[in-house]
């Protein structure tokens, strides 16, 4: 766009203190997580390198289902995200009375302190004086308490849907600027030519938000995939390890155990994904602006 | 002609009866499933103690009262601190990366040199990384500095993680205005920090309006794991982590819990009452602009 020595100085000069922060705060402990995974780091005053060895120690069964769990764990989440805040956002752009209040509605989960959110949700899931378990059984869907948390199938969902209610106000809120970005004219032309209103959303909507879905999902992956607070505070990872992901088993391995070079293995193995899940992020970006420019 | 125009808009969106229903319906639904803990979590302010722990759940509070929000003060009295401390440490993140980020957004929007590409992937990529991952190094760290147990403990590693989605909204904004402002400034002889500081700065201010309050949010909300790590002091926690005093020795007083809760984010929740014009309104002209 611009070009001379000068804007290049200046261009680089803008940058500095943010790569400055970055290079201390993220960059150095990143590297003092690959030198700990190599060690046997641990509370003991000496450190020995070990080679490969913790890598060897943690590439077993146990952590592959942690991987595979994982994967899950962020895929049906990061999913309901998108076709939730799909379907928000829609509803939320109708022009009927209210979409204002509505709109603000919206926000309480995405603003509010996520521990408090998520101690609300500990006391929804309580299988004896929960809400969830008492209204079940009110309406006679369930015979006994359901205590979400105490079982691994429906700790795993229940931790789920706390990462979805969170994450779907922000979702929500992009998709509904992606829509309102969408040129009116197009509407009209479809509706002179007597396109229904499903038509208009299949071949319009659909259409012009989705790059906006595709950079949301993909920024949402990431997010999801390192999430820490809800898991810890409503499971710690248990019962029995059906709700424990990556990041989890990196903490409770490092802080828990206090096997640092143990936990930045698995820390390093989390960083590895993460690069591939950035890589790919940019891959689909470049490509979304490259269709944009044609 | 624009009377025309506004005519057709009118006519897109008039709605047939039982389409108005639907989207009335679809809406309770999607708002339901995100107010329901709310709702739920102030008739548990309301209900006395004996009445949470009994069998059959009852929805309704019984001789439902708002004592809880007076005995909270007495069960930990610093908990007009943990706001305080909340809002402190927020604000102050605020500042500091909106000094880092409306610099180096402005730089990823307006030039391309060789390089720059890689430094933006390297914001996203390295900042993407969770606290979690890097608390061992950061601890070490943080004691190198004299941080530990200072507000500056929680502040300053929490403000990488909020650097790279604040880069990310505040370039999108900035790279909508268009680069004619640039050259038309060159022409004038204005130098590079001149434009940047009395043209550019100026028309991004919504943006700018918008990821402060968003980059608020994020610090407001995220206040766990490094307060819960790299600080042990009673008089500088934060919301969140003060919240674990109600979790007492033999119960939880939930009532209480809940109390304090709602009072804690309620400064949060005026706010944004008050902000949401610039939040959705901000992102939206954002947009329809270009």
């Amino acid at each position: 766009m611009i070009k001379s020595r000068s804007s290049l100085i200046f261009a680089w000069a803008l940058l500095a203190p943010a790569i400055l922060y970055i290079l201390v705060i993220v960059a150095w402990p990143l590297f003092e997580t690959f030198r700990l995974s190599f060690t046997d780091a641990s509370l003991r005053k000496v450190t020995n390198y070990v080679g490969w060895k913790n890598y060897d120690k943690i590439f077993n069964e146990t952590f592959l289902t942690v991987i595979l769990r994982t994967f899950a764990w962020t895929f049906f989440s990061v999913a309901l995200k998108m076709i939730i805040g799909t379907f928000g956002a829609v509803l939320l752009n109708a022009a009927v009375p209210g979409r204002h209040i509505f709109r603000i509605l919206t926000m309480p989960p995405w603003i509010v302190p996520m521990a408090i959110g998520i101690f609300m949700w500990g006391w929804m899931y309580n299988g004896q004086f929960g809400m969830i378990s008492g209204l079940l059984q009110r309406f006679g869907i369930v015979d006994g308490p359901v205590a979400f948390l105490a079982w691994g199938n429906t700790a795993f969902w229940a931790t789920i849907v706390t990462d979805v209610w969170i994450g779907v106000p922000m979702v929500t809120i992009y998709f509904l600027a992606a829509i309102q970005s969408i040129p009116k004219d197009l509407y009209e032309a479809a509706w002179t030519d007597g396109a229904s209103r499903w038509t208009r959303f299949r071949r319009i909507t659909l259409p012009l938000m989705a790059p906006a879905i595709i950079t949301m999902s993909m920024l949402s992956l990431i997010a999801t995939f390192n999430s820490f607070d809800i898991i810890w505070i409503l499971t710690q990872g248990g019962p029995s390890g059906s709700t424990t992901t990556m990041i989890i088993d990196t903490y409770q391995t490092a802080i828990g155990s206090k096997k640092y070079g143990e936990g930045a293995a698995r820390a390093v193995v989390i960083c590895i994904f993460l690069s591939l899940f950035c890589l790919a992020y940019f891959r689909v970006t470049r490509r979304l602006s490259a269709t944009e420019k044609a | 002609m624009a009377r025309k125009n506004t005519d057709t808009r009118a006519m897109i969106d008039r709605y047939r009866w039982w389409e108005v229903m639907a989207i009335y319906a679809g809406i309770f639904v999607f708002l339901f499933f995100l107010l329901s803990p709310f709702i739920e979590g102030f008739l548990v302010s309301l209900k006395p103690l004996s009445q949470l722990f009994s069998s059959p759940y009852r929805f309704w509070p019984e001789n439902g009262s708002f004592k809880a929000y007076s005995t909270m003060w007495d069960s930990v009295p610093a908990f007009g601190w943990y706001i305080f401390n909340s809002f402190l440490i927020s604000t102050v993140a605020t500042i500091i990366v909106l000094l880092l980020v409306v610099p180096a957004a402005y730089a990823f929007a307006r030039f391309e040199y060789a390089g720059m590409a890689l430094v933006l992937g390297g914001f996203l990529a390295v900042s993407m990384f969770s606290g979690a991952v890097l608390l061992i190094p950061l601890f070490r760290l943080m004691r190198t500095l004299g941080l530990l147990n200072t507000y500056f403990a929680m502040i300053v590693p929490g403000v990488a993680f909020l650097i790279p989605s604040a880069i990310w909204l505040l370039r999108t904004y900035m790279m909508r205005i268009p680069v004619e402002l640039n050259e038309a400034a060159y022409m004038d002889g204005a130098s590079q920090f001149y434009t940047f500081r009395r043209v550019i700065l100026p028309i991004a201010m919504p943006g700018i309006v918008v990821v402060a309050i968003t980059t608020f949010i994020g610090a407001y909300a995220q206040q766990f794991i490094f307060a819960l790590t790299f600080n042990s002091k009673t008089e500088y926690m934060p919301l969140p982590v003060g919240l674990f005093a109600y979790f007492g020795k033999q119960d939880v007083i939930w009532n209480e819990l809940m109390a304090a809760s709602f009072v804690g984010i309620a400064p949060a929740l005026i706010i944004i009452f008050f902000l949401q014009r610039y939040l959705v309104g901000g992102l939206t002209a954002g947009a329809v602009k270009q």
